[in-house]
């Protein structure tokens, strides 16, 4: 997905967004795990080259990790630095872990005195900063995942959440592996998302000449699938719009998922 | 013999599993140059056609330390931690064991006793995987048929982790 931040200046400035704006990732140490009491650290970050930090830290405010048991697990060690956030994560239970970060947002732009004005924030707070009746507003809403799975011992079902666009792993997200093929569905708050674009990137570019971007088409049941070319960390990206807004300024919502996945190699 | 008797018994009518049969197998561990040389881990297993497991028969990696800390990397045996290792809980008994040091290592698993009692015949590979601390990774896999008709005999060598791994079936 596109970062909040950036995506807000990019609004700002010019159109197309998607065109404007920086990717964003979670890449962790390690999404396969044999320790009974395993660590891994995860890096988060905004830029334009996969897993490559050279633009600005993601921001952690909205941090979720969800333990195989479903209840939540406190990150440790969290900093955020000059490129990129760090937290550490102990994984004391045998599973699959949950790392996401969600932002359900809203962005106003408007003028005042013939000055343009933003601002971004939750969708809550829109009528404490956004003057009632401003001229010429603006206002849409987003709603983004950006997430990666770690799995300790035996990997366990993921939980839809129901929300926003997101991506139900019907293949289990670390059990990946080159030359085979993982099928996965899209939803959309808990409804198949058909003929919606996904964008498939290898990491690794600055080695390479050619992005070999995999373009694929979600099918009627929001199905898509992807056959691994070969070993590497890939990052998946989705975007859609729809008129689902719980803001009533805001005629539009856009909706992105983002997911950093492992192929191991046979 | 148990086993023998039933099928006389049962008047060959039957296509029992493993009558008897025994498998052996020789591991043999390169001895390697290296600065800073840790014993291999290594899985040795029976794999179905589907690549499912359907015995594990060792273990090999560093059993003996504090609170499982051995089972750290496990999952270096790549294929074995996604095949099997991963739906375990450690020590498996009667499989897991220490690392082991260069040289031949002999093993045998009679066909009458458990896991071999229970294999359906059929078409298996015996694989067997190695990875090593700051070394590299080698799997090989050898085909054979269960039971054996006729005494059997498979070869394989490794080229990094591994040296001949042999396989010997008796009917």
């Amino acid at each position: 997905m596109k970062s909040l931040l950036s995506l807000a200046a990019a609004v700002a400035f010019a159109l197309p967004l998607a065109a404007q704006a920086h990717d964003s990732w979670l890449l962790p140490s390690s999404t396969v795990l044999s320790a009974d009491d395993a660590w891994v650290t995860v890096d988060a970050a905004n830029g334009n080259d996969k897993f490559y930090f050279n633009h600005r830290p993601m921001r952690l405010d909205n941090l979720q990790v969800a333990a195989p048991d479903g209840s939540t697990l406190q990150p440790q060690h969290v900093a955020t630095g000059q490129m990129r956030s760090t937290f550490d994560l102990n994984l004391t239970q045998s599973g699959t872990y949950r790392i996401a970060v969600v932002n359900d947002g809203v962005f106003a732009r408007w003028e005042e005195n013939g000055q343009p004005k933003r601002w971004f924030g939750k969708p809550a707070d829109l009528d404490a900063n956004v003057p009632a009746g401003a001229a010429k507003l603006q206002v849409s809403q987003s709603h983004t995942r950006v997430e990666t799975f770690v799995t300790a011992g035996k990997p366990t079902v993921l939980k839809p959440t129901g929300q926003g666009l997101e991506m139900v792993a019907l293949t289990h997200p670390n059990d990946l592996y080159a030359g085979e093929s993982a099928n996965f569905q899209l939803m959309l708050d808990g409804k198949p998302a058909a003929g919606v674009k996904v964008s498939v990137v290898r990491g690794g570019g600055r080695y390479r000449d050619q992005v070999g971007e995999m373009s694929l088409t979600t099918d009627n049941a929001g199905k898509f699938s992807v056959k691994w070319p070969q070993a590497g960390m890939y990052w998946l990206d989705a975007d859609a719009e729809d008129a689902k807004t719980s803001v009533k300024q805001a005629a539009k919502r856009r909706l992105a998922y983002t997911a950093t996945l492992e192929v191991l190699p046979q | 013999m148990r086993t023998l008797l039933l099928s006389a018994m049962l008047g060959g009518t039957l296509a029992l599993p493993a009558q008897a049969a025994d498998l052996k197998v020789d591991v043999e561990i390169p001895r390697l140059n290296a600065a800073e040389y840790h014993r291999p881990y290594v899985a040795i297993w029976i794999e179905r056609e589907d690549q499912s497991v359907a015995a594990d028969l060792a273990l090999w990696y560093d059993v003996d330390k504090k609170d499982n800390e051995g089972t750290k990397w496990l999952k270096d045996l790549r294929q074995w931690w996604r095949r099997s290792g991963r739906d375990h809980s450690y020590p498996i008994d009667g499989v897991s064991g220490a690392t082991r040091p260069a040289g031949r290592h002999a093993l045998s698993f009679p066909g009458d006793t458990s896991p071999l009692a229970e294999l359906a015949p059929g078409r298996y590979s015996l694989v067997v995987e190695a990875a090593r601390e700051k070394g590299e990774r080698e799997l090989l896999r050898l085909p054979f048929t269960w039971p054996a008709a006729q005494p059997e005999h498979a070869k394989a060598r490794g080229e990094h982790e591994l040296g001949s791994v042999a396989l010997d079936l008796a009917p």
